[in-house]
């Protein structure tokens, strides 16, 4: 701050620093903070549902919403990280189901106990994420490629093993189905998995924006010619990337199993869209190398939010789906717009 | 480009020099199948100058500082650093010895602000248990250290470390480019072709951070086709013709038609003795 003193400004200088105008400041704060889009949304929204019907702010439906929405939050968490080094993930649903139908199959018919089938469960999604990320880097395929293959490739290993069955919750280890339990928090009832969804976005935040390795993140989806002529192992990076998203939709399943209260090869059919909206209208750029994986909370908080307030106020479920889209289109083109900032 | 702040100007150095070169390649040759990339080069750099490296398109350049920098392992000669022999096998160990490159292509991550991009993919950790457990960079430490690198470079238009790199000027990011190798390098700095991206007030704030970095006692390599900037701040310009060494002369010793007429074989250096030769 105090260097610029040294230097005595030239007419061009004073000449850009007093042409701004009221809109070209929103555009420079909403880039440099742009997780304010969606925080925005999402309180103007509740206010306008909160009117239209009372009942919207309840503890009850509240409570329904953040229970409705956890599981996409945690598979956008793995998203997040995907999309910020520009890269996509459409295999996010089809992991989850693998690595569900694994942890009821084991505790039901292998009769395994109830930790080590969610332990053997998480472990599969882990190394479906590494074989995503092996696949990325090491075979050069667009990730897009890549998770459009293990999308079918791991759907047909999840319906094979499971020989299409779905699993009854109530016939699992109970520890199986513990994320699924409620307890009151004033008048809110939260289940452990929302919790679980909380911690796994806290520790998310906290690698990426304290440590180095969530710099790198950044640096490869940002440049990622400029990350490795700096030293950074791109290569390595991407695949901690994909394989960590594997163990997050990993323990996304036992949160699934918990919540649906069955297990069935046929669920989450709409994880992928979903987990890229919660992503992108969280203000995450498709384009790599900016977001913040709160956005991507409050993107999955937005969509629940639009499902109760819409269906509280009377309205058909399809102007949700309306609206959602024409959310999503405006989240992009928000960010096209904040990316042109200069100096 | 008409101060020539080359302070107390030493004489030029000459060729037989009898001082230990910082950086001497002795007959490097790297082929591309029957394409000849470099035919014998020969490069001396010694403490405390700025060797510029100019040649025509083809001549090698690029070829040479790839050698140097680990890009290329040549296929034959050798390299010495500080009198021993180095062999780098990828850009890392370059500089792991101490030898920082700029790239043209301005290599910010554009996104990410001032000091992370100083200090990217060489963080400092914060001590103790959050440091060593959980990881934590040590944000405060890099704010501070990099506002100082950067002011003592003589960059004094930036005036948030934490602003990200992309609302910076192209001359500004490749202040910050320079100011991380400067700050990392222990032995030299490469920069090549800093200035082909930037205008011209621009370049001289480029200009003006290779000076500082040469006054720190840091050697730089300097690779430019700009015969004005190269004239104002390289101490010995080291010409390569179609893969060799065409000669090194001074810009006391030569002018720039006479460096431009070596450059493209137009005459010789033999022919061609200048003033101190």
């Amino acid at each position: 701050m105090t260097t610029a003193t040294h230097q005595p400004a030239t007419a061009a200088d004073t000449f850009a620093a007093r042409r701004q105008s009221p809109v070209q400041r929103v555009q420079q704060v909403l880039h440099a903070y742009p997780t304010i889009s969606p925080v925005l949304v999402l309180i103007a929204a509740s206010v306008v549902f909160t009117i239209v019907n009372s009942r919207f702010a309840d503890p009850q439906s509240l409570s329904l919403v953040f229970q409705q929405v956890a599981v996409v939050a945690a598979l956008a968490i793995g998203q997040t990280l995907i999309i910020l080094t520009a890269g996509i993930d459409l295999s996010v649903g089809a992991i989850a189901i693998l690595s569900m139908m694994i942890m009821a199959k084991l505790s039901m018919d292998h009769g395994m106990p109830g930790i080590p089938a969610i332990i053997v469960g998480i472990a599969v999604g882990t190394l479906a994420g590494l074989v995503n990320g092996l696949l990325v880097t090491r075979i050069k395929l667009p990730p897009f490629i890549v998770t459009l293959g293990t999308l079918s490739v791991f759907t047909a290993l999840g319906l094979l093993y499971s020989k299409g069955q779905s699993v009854e919750a109530a016939s699992m280890p109970a520890v199986v189905n513990w994320t699924g339990t409620t307890f009151a928090v004033g008048q809110f009832r939260i289940t452990v998995g929302v919790v679980l969804v909380l911690v796994l976005y806290a520790i998310t935040a906290f690698a990426l924006s304290q440590t180095g390795w969530g710099k790198h993140v950044y640096a490869v989806g940002d440049d990622a010619e400029a990350a490795r002529l700096v030293g950074i192992r791109v290569n390595r990076v991407l695949l901690s990337v994909y394989t960590v998203a594997g163990l997050i939709y990993g323990i996304t399943a036992w949160i699934l199993i918990g919540r649906a209260g069955s297990a069935s090869p046929n669920a989450l059919t709409d994880a992928n869209l979903e987990s890229i909206t919660a992503v992108v209208i969280g203000g995450t750029s498709l384009f790599g190398g900016r977001g913040l994986v709160v956005g991507s909370l409050l993107g999955a908080v937005i969509v629940g939010v639009f499902r109760s307030g819409l269906s509280l106020a009377g309205v058909d479920d399809q102007y949700r789906v309306l609206a959602i889209g024409v959310l999503v289109i405006a989240a992009v083109a928000v960010d096209q717009w904040i990316r042109k900032v200069r100096a | 480009m008409t101060q020539l702040a080359h302070g107390s100007a030493p004489a030029p150095v000459p060729p037989a020099d009898t001082r230990q070169p910082v950086l001497e390649a002795r007959s490097l040759v790297k082929t591309f199948g029957r394409v000849v990339g470099l035919d014998g080069v020969d490069l001396q750099l010694f403490p405390g100058e700025v060797l510029a490296i100019i040649g025509d398109n083809g001549a090698g350049k690029s070829t040479l500082i790839k050698c140097l920098t680990g890009a290329y392992t040549p296929d034959a000669g050798e390299m010495l650093l500080d009198g021993q022999p180095v062999h780098f096998k990828r850009p890392q160990d370059a500089r792991d010895a101490g030898i920082e490159t700029v790239y043209q292509t301005l290599a910010v991550a554009p996104a990410l602000d001032i000091t992370s991009n100083l200090y990217l993919g060489r963080e400092f950790r914060r001590k103790g248990p959050l440091g060593s457990v959980l990881r934590m960079l040590d944000k405060k430490a890099m704010r501070d250290n990099a506002g100082t690198s950067m002011s003592d470079l003589g960059i004094g238009t930036i005036q948030n470390m934490s602003q990200a790199v992309e609302t910076l000027s192209g001359g500004q990011r490749q202040a910050v480019a320079v100011a991380r190798s400067a700050m990392f390098a222990t032995k030299l700095v490469i920069l090549d072709e800093p200035t082909a991206a930037l205008g011209v007030k621009e370049t001289g704030q480029v200009l003006k951070m290779i000076e500082e970095v040469k006054n720190r006692g840091l050697p730089v390599i300097l690779i430019s086709h700009n015969m004005p900037n190269v004239f104002e701040v390289a101490d010995r310009i080291h010409i390569q013709r179609l893969g060799a060494s065409a000669g090194v002369i001074t810009p006391q010793s030569h002018t720039m038609s006479e460096a431009v007429a070596i450059m493209t074989g137009a005459t010789t250096l033999a022919e061609t003795p200048g003033r101190a030769g």
